[in-house]
């Protein structure tokens, strides 16, 4: 065996390294000096971050084990984009792993996180269905452990149960699918599915089982109608892990739901998968955004506008070309940075009164008018307005699926584009509350944690930069 | 009598059925778990069924058995933990009772 190969999977190597320290210092470091165990992680994560955008170092691009797994520039991008993400969880998620019930844990909680992202990169990079598999079960069972880690809370415990037991149906639904896919193609390379389809051409059976595999892959990213345990799971776990399945785990589930569509199933786009995904898209976009307005808590009302926005983000997979990938990569990056301001202003109220209701956030520029500030950049980049960061992800993200060129698309991104207009009455409804509402705020004002600060900046510089300095575009438009 | 690849799919797909039946209908956790590990278990034998009798030569579905038999084993492990917790906290493990959070 060839172990040079290994030098292929550079980005998993530096991650593996960061999960050994941060476990290692876990088992052995004396008990007073536990509490550094947050910032060694965070740290260490930080240098394997600039690491992965260090050209020389990492532009190891090719195949390993006979093809299975494979890195190109965009998987590498897409990569460096999770991690930012990454990054910005942990440090937001810094204060609440300084809690008492918390404590004793911490180090687990960063290890969990570690060893998800390690499974996104497998997804992600993977070309063959078995390290596939390996790779969502190992991004998608330490998250329920995650949902579960406030173990002095109920709402913890029945947010992972709930997310235990879809997530296994899901794979058992997914694993189906697949096992007739194989039946059909008698491979599980995605190079040798696209050639055999395209010789064999397309069967009932085939159709079939490409819904099964979608389902269960729909239902990693929550689309509608898979999104039933969405809200549940992000109202019960505790909020840095909602902000890590909001966006992180959402990321990768939509770019590998990409590689195994395109490069699997790509010779069958029209026929199989296309109308598919133009039903999935309209439902998940609509359904989501109407459900999202009737939310009176923060985090299911962000559920619900997460999973319309996973309906924006397919519009990047049915686009069906490089600009598509690119604006994906760009919406992703533009998600991660607006949805993780919101939850960190939420994380912050919640660490510091416990409130996480939208009532409870009526006029809360008068106490506390930094975080309605950014919550405010937060909504608006959301919602797509024009001078933040998330009306050129969106315009991006349509212009890629127009290109695709056919009347039906066109439609689609016209249903899209309403329902953008009809987002932006749930999202003016938190600013409005925060703005306009003359009554008392019941959350007296409070100075957040340094800490929860620091991502805060990072995340409202993400949300401003990252639109107009068009490197940032550039350099996805180039590796993609 | 010839044992064909349908006379295996048949009973795997029926098992497959029974799970999602079990998985649905059920009230109690435990038993949805194993509805899940029935469905789970078809899907293993359609990879070796498929593997012995369309693609002898290779050992693709055989191997990809191995691993989701490990990966399966994991998913009931965590998901028995996390079923513990709830009967912890609650003292009942009916899934109707489940239900703080609701929209």
């Amino acid at each position: 065996m060839d172990y040079s190969q290994f030098l292929v999977m550079k980005q998993e190597i530096a991650l593996l390294v960061v999960f050994l320290l941060v476990f290692l210092c876990d088992t052995f470091m004396p008990k007073r000096s536990q509490g550094a165990i947050g910032w060694i992680s965070i740290i260490a994560f930080a240098v394997a971050t600039v690491f992965g955008f260090c050209p020389d170092l990492i532009y190891a691009t090719g195949n390993a084990f006979s093809g299975m797994y494979s890195s190109g520039t965009a998987e590498i991008a897409i990569k460096n984009v999770l991690n930012i993400g990454a990054l910005i969880v942990m440090i937001q998620a810094l204060r609440w792993a300084q809690q008492d019930m918390v404590k004793v844990r911490r180090g687990e909680f960063y290890e969990l996180l570690l060893v998800t992202l390690f499974g996104m990169y497998l997804m992600i990079s993977s070309r063959h269905f078995l390290l596939f598999v390996i790779g969502l079960e190992t991004a998608s069972l330490p998250l329920a452990a995650m949902v579960a880690f406030d173990k002095h809370r109920y709402e913890s415990h029945e947010a992972a149960v709930k997310y235990v037991l879809t997530a296994v149906f899901s794979s058992a639904i997914f694993l189906l699918g697949l096992s007739f896919v194989y039946g059909l193609t008698g491979t599980l390379y995605f190079d040798g599915i696209a050639v055999a389809t395209m010789a064999s051409g397309i069967s009932t059976l085939l159709v079939i089982s490409l819904a099964f595999v979608i389902a269960g892959i729909g239902f990693k990213l929550s689309l509608v109608p898979f999104h039933l345990w969405t809200a549940d799971v992000y109202q019960g776990a505790p909020t840095p892990v909602t902000s890590y399945l909001s966006v992180i785990s959402k990321g990768a589930a939509a770019f590998a739901f990409l590689i195994v569509l395109w490069k699997a199933f790509g010779t069958v786009y029209s026929q199989a998968w296309e109308w598919m995904l133009y039903a999935l898209i309209i439902l998940t976009i609509t359904i989501g955004n109407l459900f999202a307005m009737r939310q009176r808590n923060m985090k299911r009302f962000l559920a619900f506008s997460s999973i319309s926005q996973a309906g924006y983000i397919m519009l990047g997979v049915i686009a069906f070309n490089s600009l598509g990938l690119t604006a994906l990569m760009y919406y992703v990056l533009v998600y991660i940075f607006s949805n993780l301001a919101a939850f960190g202003v939420i994380g912050a109220i919640e660490n510091a009164t416990g409130k996480v209701h939208m009532d409870d956030y009526k006029g809360l520029y008068k106490t506390n008018p930094r975080l309605a500030f950014t919550m405010m950049l937060a909504m608006f980049s959301l919602a797509g307005i024009p001078p933040f960061a998330g009306f050129f992800s969106k315009f991006f993200i349509f212009t890629g699926a127009i290109n695709q060129g056919s009347v039906a698309i066109y439609v689609l991104v016209l249903i899209a584009l309403i329902n953008t207009i009809i987002s932006l009455y749930y999202y003016l409804l938190v600013v409005k509350a925060m703005f306009i509402s003359q009554d008392d705020c019941t959350i007296a004002n409070f100075r957040s944690a340094c800490s929860e600060r620091f991502a805060l900046w990072v995340c409202v510089a993400g949300i401003i930069g990252v639109g107009i300095v068009s490197c940032v575009y550039n350099y996805l438009y180039q590796m993609a | 009598m010839d044992i064909t690849v349908i006379y295996y799919l048949v009973p795997s797909l029926i098992m497959f059925c029974c799970g999602v039946y079990g998985f649905v209908t059920r009230k109690n956790m435990i038993a949805m778990l194993i509805s899940l590990e029935l469905m789970l278990n078809s899907v293993d034998i359609n990879f070796v069924v498929f593997n012995r009798y369309l693609f002898p030569g290779q050992l693709e579905g055989m191997f990809f058995t191995l691993f989701a038999i490990a990966i399966a084993a994991a998913e009931t492990a965590l998901a028995i933990a996390i079923i513990i917790n709830i009967f912890r906290a609650s003292k009942n493990i009916d899934v109707t009772d489940v239900t703080k959070m609701k929209f």
